[in-house]
């Protein structure tokens, strides 16, 4: 198989991972590098194990073989808390169901990444939220908002903390064209200013967007294309 | 600017306030705990007081008489004792007097004493008619009623010798007749003070009757404690009425401990289960939180903190229901209401605080292990 790309601008190194749950084989021998400033959409029929190797990138679950290297940092034989350390310094994670803890406003939810990670600081949170174009709705809860601005909290909350890495499983999932033309917005905008961005889709429209399309087939990479530059 | 630590109060505080469907089932198994806990320390504290009140309708449970033969004790015997003994186990104190009188040639023995501590002391004298309130009023034994065919409304001349052989007589107004089925009913009662006046012999005072409450020092420590501050005074012990009733108090108590401990065990169970509900219903929550990179500790500290704020809120208005409790049912069982023990009220809420903390404990574990991983899943 391939070698590793040991090289400074490579931020996430996978070579050879697969991941077993009993009979199922997850992921098989899947390697891939992502360069810092990327933007790569993964694509794969439900059940091609998407969202394990995201778990896997995200810190959340270890591979059953193979190594992770994420900015330079081998990830096994780390412990869980190590690897929780990791997840709080340079991860942000955006998930299709939102995900916002139900009894803490716009504000809070994000106030409470910035809690686990260091020092609470309203002014920035407050900053953030501006910058997803939900100031007016800070003090709302998740219940009052729409899809489209629950996505963009968890948004404004993912990037609160200046991740390495964004990693996005199905952002859009669950929301209609106008939210998700407007969630694409905002990942263009990160885009420019050079975060390193990694988001699942089965939406082609949406892989459209981003450099390179990763696709899953059986937990195995089928194709690894780079797009073309994306055009309105 | 806010900090971290008050950020965290906020979360605590904000997942109480805004679930509070949630807040009032996890409350409402706390409140019933502390309810049910500080109603039966209350009653456990209270039942022995009451009973012991109820006990004391038996009549004196301990007697002074002068420690040599034909001996009297006087007015200042009676204020010893009565400052020897505890005040607050005092549920009454009598002196009694005995004098030799007749009535028509016939020999008969009367009594002074104070009637309204008569009322305290021997709860079990029936009285047709009153008790004597004013000077120059009588109450007869119902057997010397029946001699004399006397009643209440007429008079009835008294006369004796005092110890100088002067002779004295007297007319008293019949109040009333008591009847005790025991020797009460051939004595002659008149108040105390009539009696010296009659007899132009003050001082004198042959028995006196103390009805005392039990708990705290035995009523026999208590005689003893007399017996060394006043000079040749005998105490007794009224033994049979003061043993069953030791008995029979502590034979109850350990009941109600027993119910308090079964109560608290079943109150731990009921917090636990509840507080594992609350867990697994934000098992999404936790798992996101540990997604974020939430270190473990930070978490549970969380939960305690909620655990802690709903075992003391619950504590406080668990109080204020276990004494209603305790009160309703002092008043349904003996008839009167009880003093609110206040003070057990600041107990109840750390006992309450500590079981829903270490009942959280286990819930909280396993919050820990929750895999962040599951929030990245489909619903
Ligand atoms: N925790 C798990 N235990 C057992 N099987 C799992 C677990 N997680 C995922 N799988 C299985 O692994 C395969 C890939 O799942 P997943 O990565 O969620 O796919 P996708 O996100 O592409 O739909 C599926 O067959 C799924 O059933
Ligand atoms: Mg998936």
């Amino acid at each position: 198989m391939l070698n590793p790309e040991i090289s400074p601008d490579r931020i996430l190194v996978i070579s050879d991972v697969s991941k077993i749950y009993g009979p199922i084989k997850a992921l098989q021998n899947v390697s891939l590098s992502v360069g810092s400033g990327e933007w790569l959409a993964i694509m794969g029929p439900s059940g091609s194990g998407k969202t394990t190797l995201m778990n896997i990138i995200g810190c959340l679950d270890s591979p059953t073989s193979g190594r992770v290297l994420l900015d330079g940092l081998g990830l096994d034989s780390l412990s869980s808390a190590e690897l929780t350390a990791i997840r709080r310094e340079s991860i942000g994670l955006i998930f299709q169901q939102f995900h916002l803890v139900s009894y803490l406003t716009a504000l809070e939810n994000v106030m409470v990444a910035q809690y686990y990670h260091s020092l609470v600081d309203e002014k920035e949170a407050l900053e953030a939220l501006e910058n997803v174009g939900l100031a007016d709705r800070a003090k709302h809860l998740p219940r009052q908002l729409s899809g489209g601005e629950q996505q963009r909290v968890c948004i404004a909350r993912a990037l609160i903390n200046h991740p390495k890495l964004l990693l996005a499983d199905e952002p859009t999932g669950n929301l209609d064209e106008t939210n998700e033309a407007m969630v694409m917005d905002i990942l263009h905008s990160l885009h420019k200013r050079g975060s390193t961005i990694i988001v699942v889709t089965h939406a082609l429209e949406v892989a459209a967007h981003a450099e390179r399309t990763l696709v899953l087939e059986h937990g195995r990479v089928a194709s690894d294309v780079r797009n073309q530059p994306y055009q309105k | 600017m806010l900090s971290n630590r008050s950020f965290a109060l906020r979360m605590v505080l904000w997942s109480l306030l805004r679930r509070r469907s949630r807040l009032l089932v996890a409350l409402t198994g706390v409140t019933i705990g502390a309810t049910v806990l500080l109603g039966l320390v209350t009653l456990c504290y209270d039942i022995p007081k009451q009973l012991s009140r109820e006990f004391r309708s038996y009549g004196a449970n301990m007697v002074f008489v002068k420690d040599q033969v034909g001996g009297r004790l006087t007015h200042g015997d009676l204020e010893s004792v009565r400052e020897t003994l505890p005040a607050d186990r005092l549920v009454g104190l009598t002196p009694f007097r005995y004098e030799p009188v007749h009535n028509n040639m016939l020999p008969y023995t009367a009594v002074g004493t104070y009637f309204a501590d008569v009322r305290l002391t021997s709860p079990f004298w029936r009285v047709t008619g009153e008790f004597p309130s004013e000077p120059g009023q009588i109450l007869l034994g119902a057997e010397v009623a029946e001699a004399t065919k006397l009643q209440a409304g007429q008079r009835i001349s008294i006369e004796g010798r005092n110890t100088n052989q002067d002779r004295y007589s007297k007319d008293f107004t019949i109040t009333g007749t008591v009847s005790t089925g025991g020797v009460e009913d051939a004595f002659i009662y008149l108040s105390l003070t009539d009696m010296e006046e009659m007899t132009r012999e003050p001082g004198h005072i042959d028995l006196v009757e103390a009805s005392l409450t039990s708990g705290g020092t035995p009523l026999g420590d208590l005689a003893d404690l007399v017996r060394r501050n006043v000079p040749d005074i005998e105490p007794r012990l009224v033994t049979r009425v003061t043993r069953s009733e030791d008995t029979v108090l502590t034979k109850l108590t350990w009941l109600v401990y027993l119910v308090t401990v079964v109560v608290l065990t079943l109150t731990m169970i009921c917090v636990t289960t509840t507080m594992m509900t609350v867990v697994m219903e934000r098992r999404k929550e936790i798992g996101l939180k540990k997604a974020l990179g939430a270190e473990n500790k930070k978490v549970a500290r969380e939960f305690l903190a909620e655990g802690l704020m709903l075992g003391v809120l619950g504590g406080l208005i668990g109080s204020l229901t276990g004494l209603l409790f305790a009160r309703l049912v002092s008043y349904s069982v003996f008839g009167r209401g009880l003093n609110p023990e206040f003070h057990l009220v600041p107990l109840t809420v750390l006992v309450s605080a500590l079981v829903t903390v270490v009942a959280s404990l286990w819930p909280v574990k396993k919050a820990m292990e929750v895999e962040p991983a599951l929030v990245l899943k489909g619903e």
